[in-house]
């Protein structure tokens, strides 16, 4: 029976499947449960929320070769990492009480001036499905209300997107202000999006610097780990 | 089930129906007045005695004819050519039925080039010091052999959009000659393709080995006009206005065998044929026209194809330039010149005036290939893998070409616009946005899985440099790698014992 839950439940991680509604790869996993309800099914069943993790774990782990092997494409890692993001938020409360604690708090927005948002969206969907805890702030956001949020909730890290090279110069005037605020040793700045380059990171002070949204997840992961 | 092809919606066209009209009529001036000269006795009795107004003009080794063809005879031959012609293949579900008014078009190759290129890579290192390392390629022309020919049946046996297959290359072995060259180019692509095969035959006294070889394959003379695995290429007349001794007889002799034959005339622009549009039609029409009146007066109902391969000369070595944006004017319009008469058009694009694969290549054959498919020719060839202005093959091009073909496909599907699409999709949008990310793309995947989305070019490398070539060397090993579908064994026995000239080096249970 363990090895039934677990066992879907690694399954339609891979196929990307939320809820019993959703279509997996295969057109008759719709009506199956899905993640949500699998998730539940095993906490109803007394599953550890550790050994729900690691069979999430586990599934992102293959899901991840799959796009390596050009197999599986960004769809099908964002909708892996979506059913890992309601996961999390299922499992997050219980694993506090046992004393494991969420990778991290993740903070992300596009920068003032800049309402493109794709990438960021993405990046979210991924780090969620990496086990961080994201507050998305939005677009078009100001230095300043980056800088009081970080001041209030703490975030270990904070990313900024923009997608113009007309906008990209603002995310100088974030860190900026950062510093004036007193909490940029506070955090980690990560930058990327279409015209960003390492360079261009380097020399406005960033932290970090995400060619595409999984590359995100593995500086955040470096500057976090 | 034959082969689906492509259909093309609403074809493109050049010209008006008026237009169409005009060099029709052109093209009737023209087969009157000045008419045809005719080097085939046979040819020329033929029109005498069915009312063609036919002169002796001289005698000697040549005797030459001056042959005008009035209008009724060659409405005639458009009221019993038949308006749809069935190719066969050894598989029959490689079959092709093509309908004259219905612009579905089939790909194929060609076309009898004389050299083959070779393809391999050296590695070079940056001259800084660096360790870049970069793969150049290096190509290698030489003479076409046997070997080479069934190798590109077998590659295009696995080609998705390839329909059929025109020899792509001469075969110019030292134990070749002209007495045992058709067979062996017969033999050598349909052993290795279950698709349609079509051919120019080298020596008319050959016809019979090939006609019997295949009956011998499909199994009766019978059989063989249900399922014609086998079609012909006639290039009767010779531009301008000429009918040639010896393809006017092959034609004559394999309408009388009622199988399908391609009545082809292959005029330049500039030298053979005038250069303007106008021009260049009215003749290649009338050419086209008086092979096709010929055919229907050897045999009414005999299965031909309006075959047109005009082109424009280069004006540098007067070679035949089908990287010319004009030759993609003439063949758009013979797809409508056919289609006009509801007879199955045999059309032509993809060749290149670029001596080996590259950007000039890429650009010239997807110019042509994409305009001309859009016309819809029912049989379009030369799409695959030539160079040269049609004198080089080379076999890599022939997976990049399949690539881009099936692009084109993916593009000319039909719209689906309709009730069912709109529910769907404006219940997608509405949910979508009640979501935090608003993002559309958890809908991709199943159309993704489903074969909806293109899916990244195929030969897309990885490094700096274009890696498209390379990597379409890789593919032609892993298609040689997979079987085809040889002719079995009892059957090529029969082949061995009884066609004579067939090379024991092509028998694969020799091996």
């Amino acid at each position: 029976m363990t090895e039934d839950i677990l066992g879907a439940m690694k399954e339609n991680v891979i196929q990307g499947r939320i809820t019993k509604d959703d279509e997996g790869l295969e057109d008759e996993m719709t009506g199956q449960p899905g993640v949500k309800e699998l998730v539940q099914e095993a906490l109803d069943n007394n599953y550890e929320p550790r050994t729900i993790l690691d069979t999430i774990t586990d599934a992102m782990t293959i899901v991840g070769d799959k796009f390596e092997s050009k197999e599986f494409f960004i769809p099908d890692m964002l909708a892996a990492a979506e059913t890992v993001g309601v996961a999390m938020e299922m499992l997050d409360p219980l694993l506090a009480q046992s004393g494991i604690e969420p990778k991290g708090k993740v903070f992300l927005a596009t920068v003032k001036g800049d309402l493109h948002d794709i990438g960021k969206n993405i990046v979210a969907i991924l780090l969620r499905g990496n086990g961080y805890i994201v507050n998305d702030l939005g677009n078009d956001i100001s230095a300043e209300t980056i800088a009081n949020a970080i001041k209030e909730e703490k975030p270990m890290v904070v990313g900024l997107s923009a997608l113009l090279t007309s906008t990209m110069g603002n995310m100088k005037g974030v860190i900026e202000v950062l510093k004036e605020a007193g909490v940029r040793d506070q955090v980690k700045v990560v930058i990327g999006g279409a015209p960003i380059t390492e360079e261009f990171a380097n020399n406005i002070g960033a932290d970090g610097y995400g060619a595409d949204g999984f590359d995100a997840v593995r500086v955040v992961t470096s500057l976090v780990g | 089930m034959p082969r689906e092809g492509t259909l093309i919606t609403n074809p493109y066209e050049r010209v008006s129906k008026e237009q169409l009209e005009q060099i029709h009529q052109s093209s009737l001036d023209v087969l009157m007045d000045p008419g045809l000269f005719c080097f085939n006795k046979e040819a020329a009795d033929i029109f005498s005695s069915n009312g063609a107004e036919v002169t002796f003009v001289s005698g000697g080794e040549h005797p030459t004819w001056s042959i005008k063809i009035p209008e009724n005879l060659v409405s005639k031959a458009l009221d019993s050519a038949p308006k749809t012609v069935k190719l066969g293949a050894r598989n029959e579900d490689n079959s092709l039925i093509m309908h004259g008014d219905e612009p579905r078009v089939f790909f194929v190759t060609g076309s009898e080039t004389n050299v083959w290129l070779d393809v391999d890579f050296q590695t070079y290192v940056k001259k800084s010091g660096s360790s870049t390392e970069a793969k150049v390629p290096e190509f290698h022309a030489r003479r076409g052999m046997v070997e080479d020919l069934a190798k590109a049946a077998h590659v295009c046996e696995h080609l998705e959009t390839v329909d059929a297959f025109i020899r792509t290359v001469n075969i110019q072995d030292d134990d070749i000659t002209d007495d045992n060259k058709d067979v062996n180019k017969f033999f050598a692509s349909v052993n290795n393709t279950t698709k349609h095969f079509m051919m120019g035959l080298t020596n008319l006294e050959q016809l019979d080995n090939v006609v019997n070889m295949a009956k011998l394959i499909v199994g009766s003379e019978e059989k063989l006009k249900e399922n014609p695995i086998i079609s012909f290429i006639t290039c009767l007349v010779k531009s301008p206005l000429q009918f040639v001794n010896d393809t006017t007889q092959t034609m004559i002799e394999l309408c009388r065998r009622e199988l399908p034959v391609v009545v082809s005339s292959s005029p330049q622009a500039g030298t053979t044929a005038p250069v303007k549009e106008m021009g260049i039609l009215a003749q290649i029409n009338a050419e086209v026209l008086a092979g096709i009146t010929l055919s229907q007066l050897v045999n009414p109902g005999a299965p031909i194809i309006y075959g047109s391969v005009p082109v424009r000369a280069r004006l540098d070595d007067l070679s035949d330039s089908y990287g010319a944006p004009e030759t993609s004017q003439y063949n758009v319009d013979c797809a409508q010149l056919a289609r006009f008469y509801k007879l199955p058009c045999y059309g032509s694009s993809g060749v290149c005036d670029a001596k080996v694969p590259g950007t000039q290549s890429s650009v010239e054959r997807l110019f042509s290939n994409i305009l001309v498919t859009l016309s819809g020719p029912q049989y379009l060839h030369l799409t695959y893998g030539l160079f040269d202005c049609n004198s080089t093959f080379c076999l890599p091009q022939t997976v990049l070409d399949d690539a881009h073909f099936q692009m084109l496909k993916f593009f000319l599907r039909d719209p689906q616009i309709n009730q069912d699409e709109t529910d769907t999709v404006l219940k997608q949008i509405r949910e979508v946005m009640n979501t935090e990310q608003k993002l559309y793309i958890r809908s991709i995947r199943p159309m993704l899985k489903s074969g909806q989305i293109t899916q990244p070019y195929p030969f897309e490398g990885d490094r700096e440099s274009d890696q498209a070539l390379e990597l379409a060397c890789d593919k032609v090993n892993e298609l040689l790698s997979q079987p085809v579908e040889h002719i079995d064994e009892a059957t090529t026995k029969k082949i061995f014992e009884q066609i004579p000239g067939v090379l024991p080096r092509l028998n694969v249970y020799n091996k």
